[in-house]
């Protein structure tokens, strides 16, 4: 069976907070501001809490 | 031992002494018990009456604070202490002084302040109400945690009747027992920093929106992807919410957001009573006080007069003139009192002067509620569930 293909992950610029879509090779550096710290997404799985 | 014989004989002594004595004393007891004021059959003395009905405040600390159960405490006397369902029949009274929409305050007269302490507890403790007991977070990129943001939602009052709800109970969320609500806000970027409200949680008589995640790739396309909950219909086709939606108490900030932060979430509403969580008491609170009695035992006049509506600090006396240049002090507000005892602070000649005491049977009721039903509405809640309780412990007994 072939891995499926890498899907393009999106991050969040440290400095700007703009939203860069990543592709595995990519070069990690802000489109917007060139900054090169990006951070991953939180999952959109669902958590559960109590309120309380 | 020793030292008690010398004291024994000395009681002896005495007694053959007044042996002489006696016939003289005794008319005097005589004459003091004939000089009393007569007292009808089957009523108490005044200072008896006094100290069955009221409780004074000294300077130094309340007399008189019990209340007396026991049917036959006045037997001696000829009065009937029991308690008696067509006495309190005749003799309760409720007197409603003020009422809003989420505040009253009335007087109960002719209680015992156990049942008045009951309908405290229960209001506080036992009428249910609903709250959001489970949040499910699908997004919360703000400064916030989801533990804090979940609690916050959990204290939000909900102004719905919780009488048209049933317990949850382990059961599956359904349209009987469940209130969804979704939040789902989002600050754009190049904004200034935005306040999320109570007021965006917006109410889904559908039920849950998001699906569970294990039943995705079994069930396919086939049919509705099954949610959170499992509604059987829309909770807008019960005539009670049909033209009125549930909402929650407005501008309560939950948190805020900074440009590009977002929240989506969920909060699933649940029946509660106040003693599992503080979220499900329908009162701010309620609370009781008893009735404030102020008396001036003397006139008090001129300078002393307005010396002493000078010592209160909630301004219970007023100066009237009673002519000649005179003024004399009376007892204008005396619900107003706080039975801070300053008015009787500052030597024995202002206890003597006035009286402090508060009512033992009337109670000033206090109620706040917190918006999901009217006060005078949880107050019949209050009674319906001690009503229960009766029943409950009649039904054990026989």
């Amino acid at each position: 069976m072939d891995p499926p293909p890498p899907e393009p992950v999106s991050y969040i610029c440290g400095d700007c907070g703009m939203e860069n879509t990543l592709k595995p090779g990519d070069v990690i550096q802000c489109r917007e501001c060139g900054y090169r710290i990006l951070y991953k997404k939180r999952t959109r799985r669902i958590v559960q809490y109590e309120a309380r | 031992m020793a030292s008690r014989i010398p004291r024994a004989e000395t009681e002896s002594e005495t007694e053959t002494e007044s042996e002489s004595l006696d016939e003289s004393s005794q008319n005097q007891i005589l004459k003091f018990l004939q000089d009393l004021p007569d007292v009808p059959m089957g009523k108490l003395s005044p200072h008896l009456e006094f100290q069955r009905t009221r409780c004074e405040l000294k300077a130094d600390a309340p007399i008189h604070t019990d209340t007396l159960q026991y049917s036959g405490a006045y037997a001696s006397v000829g009065y009937d202490n029991s308690t008696r369902l067509d006495n309190f029949c005749d003799n309760f009274k409720v007197k409603v002084i003020r009422l809003t929409e989420e505040d009253m305050e009335f007087d109960m007269i002719g209680i015992d302040p156990a049942l008045a302490n009951a309908f405290r507890r229960i209001l506080i403790a036992e009428v249910p109400t609903m709250a959001i007991e489970k949040v499910l977070i699908a997004n919360n990129t703000s400064i916030v945690q989801d533990e804090v943001l979940s609690h916050r939602l959990g204290l939000i009052p909900i102004k719905v009747d919780p009488r048209w709800f049933e317990y949850a109970e382990n059961n599956t969320p359904n349209e009987k027992n469940t209130i969804v609500f979704k939040l789902h806000v989002r600050c754009a970027k190049d904004t200034p920093r935005t306040s999320v409200k109570s007021n965006e949680l917006k109410w889904l008589p559908h039920g849950s929106e998001f699906p569970l995640i294990s039943e995705d790739s079994k069930s396919g396309s086939s049919s509705k992807p099954r949610t959170y909950t499992s509604f059987s219909c829309s909770q807008d086709s019960f005539p009670e919410f049909s033209n009125k939606p549930i909402t929650t108490m407005e501008n309560i900030i939950l948190s805020k957001l900074g440009p590009g932060q977002e929240i989506e979430l969920e909060a699933h509403a649940v029946k509660g009573v106040g003693k599992t969580h503080a979220k499900w008491s329908p009162v701010a609170t309620a609370w009781y006080r008893m009735l404030p009695e102020i008396v001036l035992l003397q006139n008090v006049e001129d300078e002393v007069a307005v010396e002493l509506k000078k010592k209160c600090p909630v301004n219970v006396f007023d100066i009237e003139d009673i002519g000649n240049g005179k003024k004399r002090a009376t007892v204008a507000r005396p619900r107003d009192c706080t039975h801070c005892r300053e008015c009787i602070g500052g030597g024995k000649e202002w206890e003597d002067r006035v009286s402090l005491r508060r009512v033992k049977n009337h109670f000033i009721f206090t109620i706040e509620s917190t918006g999901a039903l009217p006060p005078e509405t949880l107050f019949t809640e209050a009674v319906k569930i001690l009503e229960d309780k009766c029943e409950r412990v009649i039904a054990e007994l026989s």
